[in-house]
């Protein structure tokens, strides 16, 4: 069953940013960042983790996920360190989307060469 | 907004704009909106199966199954970016692979690709983020206000 | 010699005495593969950028047109040529291997009817014998400099364009046997507000229009002077809406008579949305397509308004509205006279 909702769920949120694209012709990265903001916002509301737990990489594959999981790792070190760690938890949970993209950037401009 | 843009052209813009989109191919919103979420809900299902198999093969737990899965689809990405593939579903897909987490490694990785005639530290490493560097800005920043108000009600507030 | 308000009469008759077209893969595969001297099959013309990928194609196109001609370049007096690439590099690195003086156009995409209108002027008032003008542009420079990274997935929407591939080169000569350059219309640059860089065939309909306009009620002559009249790049969207606007202007311009570079270069079934476009675009189909119909006889004169939009990257980021022009240039077989 969470394979099902994983499709439908994350095939949801790739049509709003298709309505954001269409409609309100905005561009890849005015709409993505919009995203990751949401995220971040549902997160604090405390709806993302349920959305998570109903549709699994539904909800971790979108970008939306990357600001969930940043305000999560901000607020594990906020339990622990008050406001201070808030600043340095940030990257705590969400280092892996932004870490493999920069390796496999960096390998593929090494042995790639764009096609055109 | 769109008011406020129109007030300040000219009536004859107006008039052209308005002739001019008469006669502009309109974007097939409802068919891009279906192939959509039919390749983006697939790249989430296909994300699902990569988080089962860490799950059941090396003891990831369903939270910490994440990481390693995010990781996997965009090494995928990185070839299908490599071997020329990703721009072309991309066609298709719109937002279905731009919003997953695959497009956010696509932006990376074809900006690395591209600038690679520039050289690795000025080409490669100055414009890799060229792309993806809002969404990342964005947000940390919007998860810091998001944090520090979420810290201050509960640890100040009393809730 | 001045006509009307913008335009200029060559009575002298410069001709246009060789021509030639490089071109790439996608080109290749297109709806004219035979207006070209050269195709090449890989996008990179075994260079380690595109940017100078495209500079091998103008020094190619170069080579042709004086080979064909059957000159040394040392006879050549000057070379106006242009694109779309930072400050033009392509065509500065490509000046600097032919040594030939050297003049940089830019009208975005309308250079090749920019160059040939200046080159025409000059011959005309014997200011030289020879000179070469050309426009190149490169898919792939072009989407990296004004868009996305080549292997960003980024969707185009279907008002958006192609890049051609290429490049195109004539050679302008006090006299020879080639089709004589007989008049040229400078545009104006018109501003409607556009803002949309993935529409700019719809912003550029305009500088077309009013370029005809002008063209025609300066020389005092009707649309039905040409057997056609072959815009630049303007697509099936631009096509239409310029199309639309002469109409409404009682302009009596025929459908079939009208005709556009960006839609003639490929075929309808190759991903190119609503048609071609770049600098090299109307240099190729014009020097290689229809200027050949002209040489055989199948056409006697043709009017060409190469279409130019005149932003940047910068000035779409600050939002600024896409500033457009076209100019156009008549070319007639030899023997007509005015």
């Amino acid at each position: 069953m969470i394979f099902f909702w994983a499709f439908v769920i994350g095939g949801l949120i790739c049509v709003i940013g298709q309505i954001m694209f269409d409609v309100f012709k905005l561009s890849p990265a005015h709409t993505l960042s919009i995203l990751v903001i949401a995220g971040a916002i549902l997160d604090g509301l405390g709806w993302y983790e349920p959305l998570i737990d109903f549709a699994g990489a539904g909800a971790t594959v979108p970008i939306t996920s990357f600001g969930n999981s940043l305000v999560h790792g901000a607020m594990q070190e906020a339990d622990k360190h008050g406001l201070i760690g808030v600043v340095t938890g940030m990257f705590e949970v969400t280092s892996a989307g932004i870490s493999a993209a920069i390796i496999f950037g960096v390998i593929g401009a090494m042995i790639f060469k764009p096609k055109g | 907004m769109g008011d406020k843009k129109k007030q300040k052209l000219q009536p004859n813009q107006q008039r052209y704009q308005a002739f001019q989109q008469k006669r502009e191919t309109k974007r097939p919103v409802f068919k891009n909106c279906i192939k959509a979420f039919l390749i983006g809900g697939f790249i989430c299902f296909i994300g699902q199966l990569i988080s089962t198999f860490y799950i059941y093969q090396f003891n990831f737990t369903e939270k910490t199954a994440g990481n390693p899965t995010i990781a996997t689809l965009i090494f995928i990405t990185m070839l299908l970016t490599g071997f020329g593939v990703y721009d072309r579903i991309a066609q298709v897909a719109g937002a279905g692979s731009a919003v997953p987490v695959t497009g956010f490694g696509n932006a990376v990785i074809s900006s690395a690709i591209e600038y690679r005639s520039e050289g690795f530290i000025l080409g490669v490493g100055s414009n890799m983020l060229k792309l993806a560097g809002p969404v990342i800005v964005y947000g940390v920043f919007s998860a810091f206000v998001v944090a520090i108000i979420k810290t201050i009600l509960t640890q100040w507030g009393g809730f | 010699m001045l006509k009307g308000h913008q335009s200029w009469i060559f009575e002298n008759r410069p001709a246009i005495l060789s021509t030639g077209t490089i071109g790439g893969p996608f080109e290749a595969k297109g709806n004219i593969p035979e207006a070209f001297d050269t195709l090449h099959e890989d996008m990179w013309l075994n260079q380690d950028s595109w940017e100078k990928a495209q500079q091998k194609m103008l020094e190619e196109a170069i080579q042709t047109t004086l080979k064909k001609a059957r000159i040394e370049k040392e006879n050549i007096e000057f070379l106006i040529a242009g694109d779309l690439i930072n400050q033009m590099t392509p065509t500065s690195f490509a000046a600097s291997t032919s040594s030939i003086p050297f003049l940089g156009a830019f009208s975005a995409c309308a250079t090749s009817m920019e160059s040939l209108a200046l080159a025409a002027s000059i011959i005309n008032a014997k200011g030289a014998n020879y000179i070469l003008c050309a426009a190149s542009s490169h898919n792939a420079a072009t989407e990296k400099q004004f868009r996305y990274p080549t292997e960003y997935g980024g969707q185009k929407p279907p008002t958006s364009q192609w890049t051609v591939t290429g490049a195109g080169c004539a050679l302008v000569a006090q006299n020879g046997t080639g089709p004589a350059v007989t008049s040229a219309t400078i545009g104006k640059v018109a501003d409607m507000g556009m803002t949309d860089p993935f529409n700019m065939g719809g912003a550029m309909a305009i500088a077309a229009a009013d370029t005809i306009e002008a063209h025609l009620r300066d020389l005092q002559i009707d649309p039905s002077y040409y057997d056609l009249i072959i815009t630049g790049d303007l697509g099936h969207v631009g096509r239409e809406v310029s199309f639309d606007l002469l109409r409404d202007r009682n302009i009596p311009i025929e459908s079939e008579k009208y005709v556009d570079c960006g839609i003639t270069i490929y075929r309808e079934d190759q991903p190119v949305l609503a048609g071609g476009s770049g600098a090299a675009c109307s240099a190729i189909v014009t020097y290689g397509h229809y200027l050949q119909e002209v040489i055989k006889g199948n056409l006697q004169r043709i009017l060409v308004v190469a279409t130019g939009s005149l932003h940047s990257t910068l000035s779409i980021q600050q939002k600024a509205p896409i500033p457009c022009i076209a100019h156009a240039v008549s070319i007639e077989a030899r023997g007509e006279h005015l």
